[in-house]
């Protein structure tokens, strides 16, 4: 029982993470209609800078903000160098341009630092663990990730519902035409949602950075599970965003963690160590499919009128 | 006629470059030299240049050149370039060979090549049993030898429970089957993990409840980076011990630090041996390259000059394979491992050491040698392999 509490605190942490990736994907794509594939660049760069910045001057007070002004400023510029002359375009342009940026960031950070991966250490002070429960010591540093991710679903939250500029943004991602219509100043709030998404987004890469390891690509794996949770979760509603990842991160700590022994009852152990480990990774592609079929727009698709 | 002419004209640009060809010796050298893997195959490739360089750039006299080969870890990929260094480069010698799942994948296509394959690291079973070949030299070890030895070691410590974890792949299948033939106690718990993954927190969390006696692993590169450190940031490594193969080496120690110190590590070499040999390749690579070579950056060396012994037999003559094949059996180079022979099936018979990873006197972290586990071992296959000669 104790073993089942502690693996849903494993599969809340990965769910935030994947939160703070979903919800600046789900409100570009919702909001603008542009898929943005170069969003995993800028989870890599908040992560790469992060660790250098730590690498190199040892405080983690200065590479967090390093770390998130780097994914800012970088989403500010191609928003505006590049965004601005895709939003015309159909999604198929949108793909290629965006596949593109990955591709150049990718080679850019191995220009930069290298193609050797940086393995980011857990700041001092979060290094040791915390007995949330008695008995069951957890790393303060996943604890660290919980709690901030929380925090910044709670303020986005926050934001997007009881704020002026939040109803602009609901109001985007309902009928983009006519919030433009209305008086809303589109093109800014697009560059003011994209930043708010790169925020996001490096924030998610800095502190994936000691739980995965901060290399070139690192971005591309984690872009494909923020796609299934905003398929999931229906895009441009960050609730669904919410709801989705942590449920695809729930999903996915369990499926590795009691596949392999529920296999192993009716299968020999061999098969069972090579099909649980298959089947677990699979097992959130599996949920996308069933949400799909029985709600194509996913969970919480935003109103349209 | 004319078109007769235009052939010959078109061919005769050809000649001297097949003439060049036995003049001088190219190695490729596949490896993974991106992402997470990489602190394993950048000193396979530092070692092997500096191999050359001490050979001073030629191998039996021969001017020599080594193409490098990026495989990404990826079986495909390391096809792709098997397939370009046969093809377009026409190499004499393929080395490197990191991963398993990589080896596997070239091996048929360059040993049908009758091209010598020298795995500078990695030896799957299958390979040292029915599908060896005369063609194919495994440098390092049977994959099984080193779990086989710390599973030995801790059955003779009367260490009876442990929990056993690899990712799932060839090796890692190899390396839990060799524990598994010398260890005598019960298995907690058996789990093999996605290859690549880098995030253990659920695992550990298992570990954490099964409470074995003894926890062995077999992460190589960046996932034992990952693995170790998140061992320690979950607090087990001071209530179970973690013992290792492959996992804990000089390189992975560098972004480990701390978190590894304590650690048990069975292999068959470690920079801390006292072998005249080895503390002269160490030395020369740490002047080079400024950090200490892990056993990969070691095997890497020893294959370039086995390479070099081989073509110097022959006497520069590299067509003659069945001569530098013979040459590679007697295992006449110098080799950091000082005593060092090869079985019938081309793999070692060498030996196999316990390592602590303890600090210096000026902090830093190393493997320290505590005992030689076993002697002169030679693998669990090799009499399953009837290599035919040709």
């Amino acid at each position: 029982m104790l073993l089942l509490l502690i693996q849903a605190f494993n599969g809340l942490q990965f769910g935030v993470m994947l939160f703070l990736m979903a919800a600046g994907l789900t409100l570009v794509f919702g909001i603008m209609n542009v898929v943005n594939l170069a969003h995993g660049s800028l989870y890599m760069i908040g992560a790469y800078v992060c660790a250098e910045t730590y690498d190199a001057t040892g405080s983690f007070a200065l590479a967090i903000p390093s770390g998130l002004a780097a994914a800012l400023a970088t989403g500010v510029v191609i928003e505006i160098g590049i965004f601005r002359v895709l939003y015309a375009r159909d999604h198929l342009d949108q793909v290629l341009a965006t596949f593109g940026l990955t591709l150049f960031f990718n080679d850019l950070v191995r220009v930069i630092w290298g193609s050797t991966a940086v393995y980011a250490t857990v700041p001092r002070f979060l290094a040791g663990q915390v007995h949330i429960i008695t008995g069951a010591p957890y790393p303060a540093y996943r604890l660290a990730v919980i709690v901030v991710g929380f925090a910044v679903a709670a303020l986005l939250y926050l934001v997007i519902s009881h704020t002026r500029f939040g109803m602009v943004v609901r109001a985007g991602a309902s009928n983009r035409v006519m919030a433009g219509a209305l008086g809303a100043n589109i093109v800014v709030l697009y560059t003011v949602v994209f930043a708010l998404g790169a925020i996001l987004a490096g924030l998610a890469g800095l502190m994936a950075g000691p739980i995965f390891t901060v290399a070139s690509g690192m971005g591309d794996s984690i872009l494909i599970l923020a796609f299934v949770v905003i398929v999931i979760g229906g895009i441009g509603s960050i609730r669904g965003a919410f709801i989705a990842s942590l449920g695809v991160g729930l999903i996915d700590t369990m499926g590795r963690a009691y596949l392999r022994p529920l296999f192993g009852l009716f299968l020999p152990p061999t098969a069972a160590d090579n099909t649980g480990p298959a089947v677990a990774s699979l097992l959130i592609y599996v949920v996308m499919a069933a949400v799909l079929f029985f709600r194509p727009r996913g969970l919480f698709p935003p109103r349209m009128r | 006629m004319k078109t007769k002419w235009l052939l010959t004209a078109a061919l005769l640009p050809l000649l001297p470059i097949c003439a060049m060809a036995a003049e001088s010796v190219k190695i490729g050298l596949i490896t993974t030299l991106s992402g997470p893997e990489a602190v394993m195959g950048n000193p396979m490739r530092d070692s092997a240049n500096l191999a050359l360089s001490m050979l001073g750039g030629k191998i039996g006299g021969l001017p020599a050149e080594i193409i490098f080969g990026d495989d990404q870890q990826k079986p495909d990929l390391g096809r792709q370039q098997a397939e370009k260094m046969l093809k377009k480069d026409k190499v004499d010698f393929i080395t490197g060979m990191l991963g398993s799942n990589v080896l596997l994948a070239v091996y048929q296509q360059v040993v049908s090549s009758h091209t010598i394959l020298i795995s500078a690291n990695s030896g799957p079973h299958q390979l040292a049993a029915g599908m060896c070949s005369p063609y194919f030299f495994a440098m390092a070890s049977q994959n099984d030898e080193a779990p086989e030895a710390m599973g030995y070691y801790l059955t003779e410590r009367h260490v009876d429970d442990v929990y056993v974890m690899a990712p799932n792949y060839a090796a890692g299948h190899d390396m839990i089957s060799g524990f598994k033939r010398s260890y005598k106690g019960k298995i907690a718990g058996e789990v093999y993990t996605t290859f690549g993954q880098l995030d253990y927190q659920a695992e550990l969390s298992q570990i954490r409840d099964a409470k074995p006696k003894a926890v062995f692993v077999f992460y190589p590169g960046g996932m034992g980076i990952q693995f170790v450190k998140q061992y320690a940031e979950s607090g087990l490594k001071n209530e179970i011990p973690l013992y290792s193969a492959y996992t804990v080496d000089s390189s992975t120690l560098q972004a480990v630090r701390e978190a590894a110190l304590g650690n048990y590590e069975a292999s068959f070499w470690g920079a801390d041996l006292d072998i005249p040999r080895s503390k002269e390749y160490v030395a020369a690579f740490s002047k080079e390259y400024g950090y200490t070579p892990p056993n990969y950056g070691a095997v890497s060396f020893d294959a370039i000059f086995a390479i070099d012994s081989a073509v110097k037999a022959v006497h520069g003559d590299l067509s003659n394979r069945q001569g530098m094949i013979d040459a590679l059996e007697q295992a006449s180079f110098p080799s950091v491992r000082g005593q060092f022979a090869f079985n019938a099936n081309h793999f070692p018979i060498e030996n196999f050491y316990l390592f602590q990873v303890q600090k210096t006197e000026d902090g830093k972290e190393f493997l320290k040698e505590q005992e030689t586990i076993f002697t002169a071992h030679k693998d669990a296959y090799a009499p399953e392999c009837h290599m035919k000669k040709e």
